[in-house]
């Protein structure tokens, strides 16, 4: 609301809402600069998504294939093999960076999935109301109370023995993960909708003719996202955990090595008894480091878009 | 007026230290007040001026970032200086509070009789049959049934929760009652009779009652004398009739102006408020802080310096139009007096 | 919906001529009983209808999906064809689905039949799992009242002294709990602190008895409680984490209120105030909270349990994971599915019973 000095310059509509919202995410990020373990955070997921997305080009994929695996069993760290090797005399280091690609993918495509019923859900069932926000509500109650991982297992078994369906485990994962935790982000999206709800830009846009889809879309959704963004941080650390032990539980792909199937081969060759430790303790590190790092970005983004909670 | 007052307060000063960029937040900025048995005293502002602040600074109940100066004298002991248990000893003992917003002041999980027991048991050695008893008296007192002692919080209306409140703050006989807003959330029936029991309290009990209130009426109804506090300190204090009815100091003012006389037609078409906001503490105005809302408002008034100058028979305001008066008048006395 | 005195209907139990007498003005006490009760009775529903709906989805589970559920059970035992076609009879899938669904309710309702579990040379499921569930009983009860009460004294005095050390290190270390996956705890545990190559030996690697029992009842009881030490210590630190964290939350939103100032003003000591205003208040959401977490923390006991072959349900889970066992594994879902909805709604009641607003409203 500064008034533009001397000149007024002819801005469209569409370049203001630029102007301002350039500015609200430079302020924004200001703010999140303050918060040390937000950027510890962010700095945490830029070296694993640089190994995600270099994983390929780093590894050799003869390295994690059981058969032209380069080194001895269950050797310890060396300066050949910095992460010693598994039961298979593969190199732990290689399959821990494929490992990062697997796992974070599957964390994403899991959070998208549930980010987005979830976005769907809450948006339609606190913007639609009366019976449409009950029934929506019980159900997502009902999912919420149900235990995960028995659903999880039970689910999964059942996708995999249906094998003509094409699933593969990986993306049975991702699904079930995604379908079991959007109940959360409804109720999160649902209350959040509310209170967009009743400002009074809504009734006016409603008074010129506005459809319950532009509403939605062009109203409700753009106040809600930064909450979504917020929330998705959170997620994605909560499908990274549960990808983690499902893969443990052996429903993951063997072929594709998530930091998950890496402690379920861990622990199914027996490293413990052999105290292979550099095989069992760096692929829950990693996993610690993720989860915390995608936890302390999405706190700071939460403290960041709401003020309320600063200072706790 | 007795050697030793039950509460007295001397260059009181409490600024809430900040780590932010933006600074120290100066509350209170000097203020002085004394206060003896039988005696109401009212504290007279707007929001933000800082009178909430005393009544929390007498029990030393501030929070941590808040840095108190001066000396609050209870029973000529200094509450800054207390040791801890000595304080606690003090606190309810010698003086209460009745806070604002008797909404929130009450545990809500925990029955009422408890709660007004529970000072009588930290402070006296009574045993339990006798302290329940004893609230049962004070309920009575504030006109509720002491059955009632049973009923939690939200089983009472406003009203009622207020005066659980006053007969809490009875609870250890103290010398000296803070009352902060006691009446704000009631409507105008109930906040009479509330008044009215402080009123008839402070005379039978011979407590010294502290009254903080913006309502003017309250004040005016309630308090033998009264003193305005604008921006931290104190601009006007004297008889409440004299302070209100014919006023020193042009805030205080500006303040009775404001307020409507019921069945004034010239009032309704011509409401007398006064512009602009009370000033942020962390942006206070140089000299007299109200020169930039000040209708009367003189040349010298940015860089005067302040005190409270006498403007009536126990009344004094902080305005250099007051200070000149008196000037002149001794001037010319004193020139009534060479000439003779 | 009471009648009122003067709605009896004629002729039923009413002496013409008798007038009733005024309904008395309604003391505090009856107001109780209309209040909760309504509350009670709704959330009670509710209950019901989420039992129910899990029965359903338990139901349509398998069927749901193409396939035939038959030939699946049938895959890892080699029957042949005849075989297959009398198991699908027996399981009556040749009937239409209302009558199926019915005969499974019934089976299910009125004589806790779960079907056979074919991994378990068909025992029947719910035998089973009445075998297997006390180890587990065992290690989440243990673990929940531990966590339950370290938890909440940590997130007491944690978020009391906001800022201070305490503070910060039990926060880092509940977040970092709370982000690793608890069988990786457990396995570290174990690699550190169990008998193995490079162990203290402490504590033996898995089970829940020695191979060679000791004689008599204590020394047994202390056999088992030698190899409850590293599951239960490792699912308690994961629930502690969660515990304390909420607890914490809890008492520091308490901790702006104003009567908490009224508590100081009368002269109470610091952990007065704590003790005796702020953390009965705190200690309600708390509560439920902690209900609400149930699915969580048999979650990661299943894996748990895994880790230390320890012999509970998580165990009974990944053998009848890996045959599959359909059977066993739906009996399990339902079992863990009803005792959530069940804490939930014990929960929920008790805050009904706790809060002094809810009750005497």
């Amino acid at each position: 609301m500064s008034a533009e000095a001397a000149a007024p310059v002819q801005r469209s509509g569409r370049s203001i809402v630029w102007t301002r919202r350039r500015r609200a995410f430079a302020r924004n990020w200001k703010q999140f600069r303050r918060d040390r373990e937000g950027l510890i955070g962010l700095i945490l997921l830029a070296f694993f998504a640089f190994l995600a997305l270099a994983g390929p080009w780093l590894v050799d994929p003869e390295s994690t294939a059981v058969i032209t695996a380069p080194g001895r069993p269950f050797e310890p760290p060396s300066s050949q093999f910095w992460l010693g090797t598994d039961e298979f005399g593969r190199p732990i280091l290689d399959l821990l960076i494929e490992g990062a690609r697997v796992s974070l993918m599957v964390g994403l495509i899991a959070t998208v999935f549930s980010m987005v019923i979830g976005t769907v859900v809450g948006i339609g069932a606190g913007h639609f109301g009366g019976w449409t926000d009950t029934v929506l509500m019980r159900i997502s109650d009902w999912l919420l109370v149900l235990p995960f991982l028995p659903l999880a297992i039970v689910l999964l078994v059942i996708l995999q023995n249906s094998s003509w369906l094409g699933i593969s485990p990986v993306s049975a994962i991702a699904i079930v993960v995604g379908v079991t935790s959007w109940p959360a982000t409804a109720r999160l999206i649902r209350a959040q909708t509310l209170a967009v709800k009743s400002r009074p830009y809504l009734d006016r846009a409603r008074a010129l003719g506005a459809g319950h889809w532009h509403l939605m879309s062009r109203h409700i959704l753009p106040n809600v996202m930064p909450l979504v963004l917020a929330n998705t941080t959170l997620t994605v650390a909560a499908a990274v955990l549960a990808e983690t032990t499902l893969s443990f539980l052996g429903l993951g792909d063997p072929l594709r090595h998530s930091w998950g199937t890496t402690l379920d081969g861990a622990f199914g060759s027996g490293a413990i008894s052999i105290g292979a430790w550099w095989y069992l303790i760096p692929p829950g590190i990693a996993i610690v480091l993720v989860v915390l790092a995608f936890t302390w970005v999405g706190h700071a983004l939460e403290t960041v878009l709401n003020p309320r909670l600063q200072g706790r | 007026m007795t050697a030793i007052s039950l509460l007295e307060i001397k260059d009181l000063t409490v600024t809430y230290r900040s780590s932010d960029s933006d600074g120290d937040i100066p509350a209170v900025r000097g203020i002085d007040l004394r206060i003896d048995p039988g005696q109401t005293l009212g504290v007279a502002g707007e929001s933000g001026c800082g009178k909430s602040t005393i009544v929390a600074a007498v029990l030393r109940l501030l929070p941590k970032t808040a840095a108190v100066t001066g000396q609050i004298l209870l029973d000529g002991e200094n509450v800054l200086e207390m040791g801890w248990g000595r304080l606690r000893a003090a606190r309810w003992a010698e003086a209460s509070i009745i806070f604002q917003g008797a909404m929130h002041s009450l545990n809500p999980v925990q029955r009422v009789g408890k709660q007004i027991a529970e000072p009588i048991l930290v402070h006296e050695q009574m045993s339990e049959a006798d302290a329940y008893a004893r609230v049962g008296e004070l309920l009575e007192q504030v006109g509720l049934p002491a059955s009632r002692a049973y009923n939690y919080p939200h089983q009472f209306s406003g009203g009622q929760k207020q005066r659980l409140m006053i007969a809490m703050a009875l609870a250890c006989r103290p010398k000296v009652i803070l009352a902060d807003e006691p009446t704000t959330a009631l409507d105008v029936m109930v906040q009479a009779q509330v008044l009215g029991l402080m009123s008839e309290l402070v005379r039978e009990l011979g407590v010294g009652l502290i009254l903080i209130s913006h309502d003017l009426s309250v004040l005016s109804r309630t308090c033998q004398r009264v003193a305005v506090m604008y921006a931290g300190k104190f601009v006007e204090q004297g008889p409440s009739d004299l302070v209100f009815g014919s006023a020193s100091h042009p805030y205080t003012e500006a303040l009775s102006a404001a307020f409507p006389t019921i069945g004034d037609r010239a009032f309704r078409y011509a409401p007398r408020g006064l512009g602009g906001d009370p000033p942020h503490p962390q942006e206070l105005p140089s000299g007299c802080p109200f020169h930039p809302r000040c209708p009367v408002v003189q040349p010298e008034c940015p860089t005067a310096s302040l005190e409270l100058w006498p403007s009536g028979p126990g009344q004094s305001a902080a305005c250099v139009l007051v200070r000149d008066r008196d000037r002149d008048r001794d001037r010319d006395r004193d020139r009534y007096r060479v000439s003779r | 919906m009471a009648t009122r005195l003067h709605e009896v209907t004629p002729g039923v139990e009413s002496t013409p001529g008798v007038t009733p007498a005024p309904t008395p003005p309604a003391p505090v006490r009856r107001r109780f009983a209309t209040g909760a009760a309504t509350v009670i009775i709704r959330r009670v529903l509710g209950a019901i209808v989420s039992l129910f709906a899990v029965l359903v989805f338990n139901f349509f589970l398998f069927r749901v999906l193409p396939g035939d559920p038959a030939r699946k059970l049938a895959r890892n035992r080699h029957m042949s064809a005849e075989q297959v076609v009398e198991l699908r009879r027996s399981m009556g899938l040749d009937r239409p689905l209302g009558d199926q669904f019915f005969t499974y309710l019934n089976r299910l309702l009125l004589h806790g039949d779960l079907g056979p579990a074919f991994s378990k040379g068909k025992m029947p499921v719910a035998e089973y799992i009445g075998d297997r569930i006390w180890p587990t009983v065992l290690l989440v009860g243990s673990s929940t009242i531990l966590s339950i009460v370290f938890g909440l004294w940590i997130g007491i005095k944690g978020a009391w002294q906001r800022g201070s050390t305490f503070d910060r290190l039990s926060n880092a270390t509940s977040l970092t709990l709370y982000s690793m996956p608890i069988f990786w705890l457990g396995i570290v545990f174990l690699m550190v602190m169990a008998g193995n190559q490079m162990g203290l030996g402490l504590f033996p690697t898995g089970g829940m008895h020695d191979v060679t029992p000791p004689e008599g009842w204590f020394a047994n009881a202390l056999d088992v409680l030698h190899h409850l030490f590293l599951p239960c210590l490792t699912l308690t630190l994961a629930y502690l984490a969660e515990f304390s964290l909420v607890m914490r939350s809890s008492l520091l939103d308490e901790m702006g209120q104003d009567y908490l100032t009224t508590a100081r003003a009368k002269g109470l000591r610091d952990l007065n105030v704590r003790r005796r205003h702020a953390v009965p208040n705190a200690l309600l959401p708390t509560t439920t909270l902690i209900f609400l977490h149930l699915g969580f923390i048999i979650s990661g006991a299943l894996t748990v349990e895994i880790v230390y072959s320890w012999p509970g349900l998580g165990l009974a889970s990944l053998e009848a994971l890996e045959f599959p066992d359909f059977n066993l594994l739906q009996g399990i879902f339902l079992l863990f599915a009803v005792s959530t909805i069940v804490f939930n709604l014990v929960g929920d009641l008790l805050l009904g019973v706790l809060d002094p607003r809810v009750r005497e409203a």
